[in-house]
């Protein structure tokens, strides 16, 4: 797997540093503060989407590990919609997961927005995938079949502040990845 | 390349779930393919598909864009099990689906039998390329059209069409798998699960990647190695038939079936409208909604393009491709593997 912030620094030089700079403005915040704006967003998420847990069958109760390599935490998510988590955690602090999705934070941006190919991010190595295999395609199908996406709805819960933040992320997605 | 022909040919889209579905009609579609959740379509994956009520509202929203719908019903029952394909066909034609796409003669013979009206096109899984198998569908099920195998070559399909009664359907883009369609029992062999039954090629919950200390990645099917990439190489689908394997001749592995590469005929499609092919064919079910968004926009620009006798300009499509390499495979020329 390639690293992320690397692979797109060698494809444009001004988006590494940019995403440097994600990096180090992400380093010193604090995770228990993040982990109350996370929950909130999943149980407004799980009151949206209830569709969503529908293609997800078997697998809601299940632990994914969402590892954006340029930033300084990982993201753990569990998606039963009776009890939905989501949750940040520093990398040496990880427990067990079912199954874990490697990226850049960009290319796992534009997977969740709907707007990146997952099997072409696989063939292309920006994304790597390890463990349950299964719960992994479940959930890559359930995000897709939402109408929208969950980052424009993550941006619409987290008000203009959100939406201006998505609309900057897609613009340097689209460009990274039309390279 | 220019060409300049009358009838047009129909864009045939895939679709795994509803909101692709949308994009394919939204996007250009004459006519998207989609499955229900279960072993009666050959892209039977988690989290993939359409229920009754999906396809319900689906069909309402194609019709509203008069864009087809077509249902794969492309499997093969295994004996006791054909209830779940009858009630599918019920279904389907419930719900108002322009045509299903059947491979089995026990299911081609019940949705004729039962539903004489509805239009039924022949799957590339009945895997039928000659004049006779061809002629044999329409003569007893009355079917309308047949999608070809990927093994002709364009003048061989041009040959074939003028002997047959029925319309004919190319694949021009996606996956280009074993060349045995309906017929391939790799996974069967190494998972206890059949392609053509189950409807499930590699099935995911069989499907490990491992890395390496050198960072390559192992692909594994229910524990068979099927191939190791190294972190300079582009992977494919993990697929039995398009693995990499050592063998007394040849030491260093090969890839004794397939090669993971995609089906790419833009180059071709002045020559395949020419041929009179009456419709082209997008592989992709299990792609996401990207992925349908632009490959469909893509080649509906083309074919508008060759049909309006204009050149054909189509963006590069290749960082979609399995293992990030295309061909023109048979169609271009019998060389292929």
């Amino acid at each position: 797997m390639k690293g992320g912030a690397e692979e797109h620094g060698d494809r444009s030089g001004h988006k590494l540093s940019l995403v440097s700079g994600l990096y180090f403005l992400a380093v010193p915040l604090p995770l228990p503060i993040v982990n109350i704006m996370f929950k909130r967003l999943m149980v407004a998420i799980t009151t949206k989407r209830p569709e969503l847990f529908a293609r997800l069958a078997g697998h809601y109760h299940k632990t994914f590990l969402i590892n954006p390599t340029n930033l300084p935490f990982v993201i753990e998510l569990s998606p039963d919609p009776r009890q939905p988590r989501l949750r940040a955690c520093r990398r040496r602090s990880t427990a067990h997961a079912d199954a874990s999705i490697t990226g850049s934070f960009l290319t796992l941006m534009g997977l969740i927005d709907g707007r990146l190919d997952g099997d072409a991010l696989f063939f292309s190595r920006d994304i790597k995938v390890e463990g349950d295999t299964e719960a992994l395609v479940s959930l890559r199908n359930a995000l897709d079949d939402i109408e929208g996406s969950i980052a424009q709805d993550i941006a619409a819960i987290l008000g203009n502040l959100g939406l201006f933040a998505l609309k900057v992320t897609r613009r340097i997605s689209d460009r990274v990845h039309s390279h | 390349m220019i060409v300049s022909i009358a009838i047009k040919p129909e864009l045939v889209c895939p679709a795994g779930t509803p909101a692709s579905l949308r994009m394919a009609v939204d996007f250009g579609a004459d006519a998207v393919y989609c499955g229900f959740q279960d072993a009666t379509n050959a892209r039977n994956f988690p989290g993939l598909n359409f229920t009754f009520a999906e396809l319900k509202s689906s069909v309402l929203y194609a019709r509203k864009k008069s864009v087809k719908v077509l249902l794969a019903l492309n499997t093969f029952p295994p004996a006791g099990k054909f209830a779940l394909w009858k009630n599918a066909v019920d279904h389907a034609v419930m719900l108002g689906v322009d045509a299903l796409i059947i491979a089995d003669i026990g299911v081609a013979h019940y949705a004729r039998v039962r539903y004489p009206d509805i239009r039924l096109h022949l799957s590339v899984q009945a895997s039928a390329s000659s004049p006779e198998a061809i002629k044999y569908y329409c003569e007893e099920f009355d079917v309308k059209r047949v999608v070809l195998p990927r093994i002709l070559t364009i003048p061989e399909i041009k040959a074939l069409k003028r002997e047959i009664p029925c319309e004919v359907e190319c694949f021009i883009f996606g996956n280009h798998g074993l060349m045995a369609e309906g017929r391939c029992g790799l996974t069967n062999y190494a998972t206890g699960l059949s392609t053509n039954m189950d409807g499930v090629c590699s099935p995911a919950q069989h499907v490990a990647y491992e890395e390496g200390r050198n960072r390559e990645t192992t692909t594994k099917l229910n524990g068979f190695a099927i191939d190791c990439f190294s972190c300079s190489e582009n992977p494919g689908y993990p697929t039995i038939c398009k693995g990499r394997y050592y063998a007394a001749h040849k030491p260093e592995g090969y890839y004794a079936f397939e090669e993971p590469i995609s089906l790419n005929l833009a180059e071709l499609l002045p020559d395949l409208v020419k041929a009179g092919v009456d419709a082209f064919k997008i592989e992709g079910r299990q792609r996401s909604k990207a992925y349908v968004q632009k490959v469909v926009s893509s080649w509906r620009r083309a074919i508008d393009q060759a049909m309006a006798g204009e050149s054909i300009d189509i963006p590069d499509l290749l960082s979609l491709t399995e293992g990030h390499k295309q061909t023109q495979g048979a169609y271009e020329s019998k060389r292929w593997r």
